[in-house]
């Protein structure tokens, strides 16, 4: 049993290289996906220090927005700008109608206000585009499809899908855009102003209101580009709303505060969880998958409470 | 007028301590519990007792579950699906293996196991706190899920995967398993949550659940006062889910008859936080209102609109349920984030000066 628990696996690992690369791969590319999720969580907790339970429903709300569209008879590309529209929408409807009623309000209540939320989108998605799982529309945006292989060493194979790839650049492009928007820009500038104090923020000037519409916006773009790669790889459906609680441990990793704390808690949770159900899942049964990510951040949590690029919380009485 | 304690004086500190001091409150309650034991049973037809009744009173047990820990000692937790999952897949193994003993010993019994559960998962919760604890719990909810899935011994190695609940009688009477007529299961669902609920109802007015509530509203001054986070935090944990447990048991023993293990889903979780919160976080009353209104609420809309002659497919009111409770739940936390418990004490307030609103 030891033995199984301890060295198997590795000296699996060691045996087929090319097997371990594939899933490290595929751990990267999840892991980028849970990375963007987390990142509109971010976004958001860092501008307004409001835990958006809502993001994941907001990545399903805004893919299948893209292919209803499209479905309906819009061109893709002109789709993707009403869904880019729609999100401004529910971004400018979000902060009007819930985060402006209920400033000043303590942590718990504002989680719960997007759980509403998240409730009021599925209903309406559903609603709206129906409960079935839709195909995204990958080839008329033009994205990339089909697949490279690489050959390692002289046996091994490593397959990369190109969607991956793309994903996995949009991600790092996306990031680098924020990290210029939040430190180069007025915008930004103000954005962290409001997150390090709400008071102050306001008595410069800087509008609370306009400021959490635009981080409820961008956080809606995130989640929208979220969707198209989440849905190029499976399909568009509500199903992704329990992927999307993944995001949470995420987070936990990287702290609630940090966009590189996201990048890396992603990539971190990605492989380890890949790597943890192809090689010790077996041992329990399989299906790990689905609890992993929680155990690593939970015990994570013990030995450093605000994450890995966290800021320390300190209490005074 | 209609609710003014004037004139009731205390002449002993027992009289001063009991539980509902007021004398409106205690013919309110006696009317109510009345009601439920001599009028409901025997007036309602099977489908309000199967389909509303007993779902509303166990529902009702497992928010009191949750409002322990959340609305009393602070700590918010996800994972009340997962614990209440605990509760009936240990009745139900501590019913096989002990077929003799009565079934309600057992659903008590088996909410130790979810305490248990709960303690361990209530662990963190001295490290961290608020948001990052709410993960933890989702940890909790996740894992256990996927035990119910996983470990063959708790669902008895059968194909199907799930807990089919065999036939037991209390005192004589078929009180689980298909044959088991809806008003002895009501009567025995009806008497477990009477008595946790007093049970409850005593212990957050002692030195607990006082404790439990200096936790809540300051740890770090708590604990300079003298509370043990330690004893204090891991007590609601078990407190909590041995509640949440046992209504899960009966969940699963007095409602569904048969339970796969997606029935104790995040889904459940959430349903539950929702009573919480609709009826009043840190109200036990409140727990009884978010109940019955998250409950009765998809029932209506479905039944509703056809009977006033709008007809409504199945699926788009399912749909309409689903905006409707989430607005509902906004639209609550911005308008009375105390929920229904505080429009009812609202209301007890202006009964008791009325007819003069000034007084």
């Amino acid at each position: 049993m030891l033995y199984q628990i301890f060295v198997d696996p590795f000296v699996q690992m060691a045996d087929m290289p090319d097997f371990l690369l594939q899933v490290i791969w595929e751990g990267f590319v999840a892991g980028v996906l849970y990375a963007l999720i987390a990142l509109g969580f971010v976004l958001i907790f860092k501008a307004s220090g409001v835990f958006n339970f809502a993001q994941g429903i907001m990545v399903v709300f805004a893919g299948l927005t893209l292919v209803g569209l499209h479905e309906a008879g819009v061109p893709a590309y002109l789709a993707l700008v009403l869904a880019i529209g729609v999100m401004a929408v529910l971004a400018i409807a979000v902060e009007r109608f819930v985060m402006r009623p209920l400033v000043n309000q303590p942590d718990i209540i504002l989680l719960m206000s997007t759980i509403g939320m998240t409730y009021f989108l599925i209903g309406l998605g559903e609603f709206v585009f129906g409960g079935e799982p839709k195909k995204m529309i990958t080839e008329e945006l033009g994205l990339p499809t089909g697949s490279t292989e690489i050959e390692i060493g002289e046996r091994g194979l490593v397959i990369l899908q190109h969607i991956d790839i793309a994903a996995a650049v949009i991600a790092i492009i996306m990031v680098a855009a924020l990290a210029l928007f939040f430190n180069k820009t007025r915008i930004g500038r103000a954005l962290r102003a409001v997150a390090d104090d709400h008071q102050a923020a306001q008595s410069v000037g800087i509008s609370l209101n306009q400021i959490w519409a635009i981080v409820w916006f961008a956080a809606g773009i995130v989640a929208l580009a979220t969707g198209i790669m989440w849905g190029a790889r499976s399909d568009v459906s509500f199903a992704l709303e329990i992927v999307a609680l993944k995001a949470l441990p995420v987070l936990i990793l990287g702290g609630f505060t940090s966009v590189p704390g996201a990048i890396v808690g992603g990539l971190i949770i990605g492989i380890g969880e890949k790597i943890g159900e192809i090689y010790w899942g077996p041992l329990v049964g399989g299906g790990i998958e689905s609890w992993l990510a929680y155990m690593i951040a939970l015990v994570f949590l013990l030995f450093r409470p605000q994450g890995l690029f966290g800021e320390r919380i300190i209490e005074r009485v | 007028m209609f609710y003014r304690e004037a004139g009731q004086f205390k002449t002993s500190y027992a009289a001063d301590q009991q539980v509902f001091p007021i004398l409106q409150d205690r013919i309110g309650v006696a009317v109510i519990l009345g009601v439920a034991i001599f009028v409901v049973p025997f007036v309602a037809n099977d489908f309000f007792l199967s389909a509303i009744a007993i779902p509303f009173l166990i529902l009702a047990l497992a928010t009191i579950g949750l409002n322990v820990l959340t609305g009393y000692a602070g700590q918010l937790s996800l994972g009340t699906g997962g614990f209440m999952g605990v509760g009936a897949y240990a009745c139900y193994k501590l019913t096989t293996i002990f077929p003799d003993v009565p079934i309600v010993v057992h659903v008590l019994l088996s909410g130790f196991a979810a305490a248990g559960i709960g303690m361990i998962f209530g662990l963190p919760s001295l490290r961290i706190k608020g948001l990052y604890l709410a993960v933890t719990t989702l940890a909790a909810q996740f894992f256990l899920e996927w035990c119910f899935i996983r470990i063959p011994w708790l669902y008895n190695y059968n194909a199907s995967g799930a807990i089919e609940v065999p036939g037991r009688d209390l005192f004589g009477t078929m009180v689980t398993g298909a044959s088991a007529g809806s008003v002895p299961r009501y009567f025995t669902v009806l008497a477990i949550v009477i008595l946790l609920t007093v049970l409850v109802k005593n212990l957050l007015r002692g030195r607990i659940g006082r404790q439990w509530m200096m936790i809540r509203d300051m740890d770090i001054a708590a604990e300079l006062m003298g509370v043990r986070p330690l004893y204090a935090k891991l007590s609601a944990f078990a407190v909590s889910s041995y509640l949440c447990g046992v209504a899960g048991a009966m969940f699963v023993f007095f409602y569904l008859g048969a339970a796969e293990p997606s029935a104790f889903s995040i889904t459940l979780s959430f349903q539950v936080l929702f009573m919480a919160i609709l009826g009043g976080l840190g109200s036990l009353v409140g727990c009884f209102f978010g109940a019955a209104f998250i409950w009765a609420l998809p029932i209506i809309l479905r039944a509703g609109p056809p009977l006033i002659g709008i007809p409504i497919a199945a699926e788009t009111a399912f749909h309409i349920t689903s905006m409707i409770v989430g607005a509902l739940i906004v639209a609550f936390l911005i308008l009375e984030p105390h929920g229904l418990a505080r429009l009812w004490q609202i209301g007890k307030e202006k009964l008791r000066v009325w007819p003069f609103p000034y007084a």
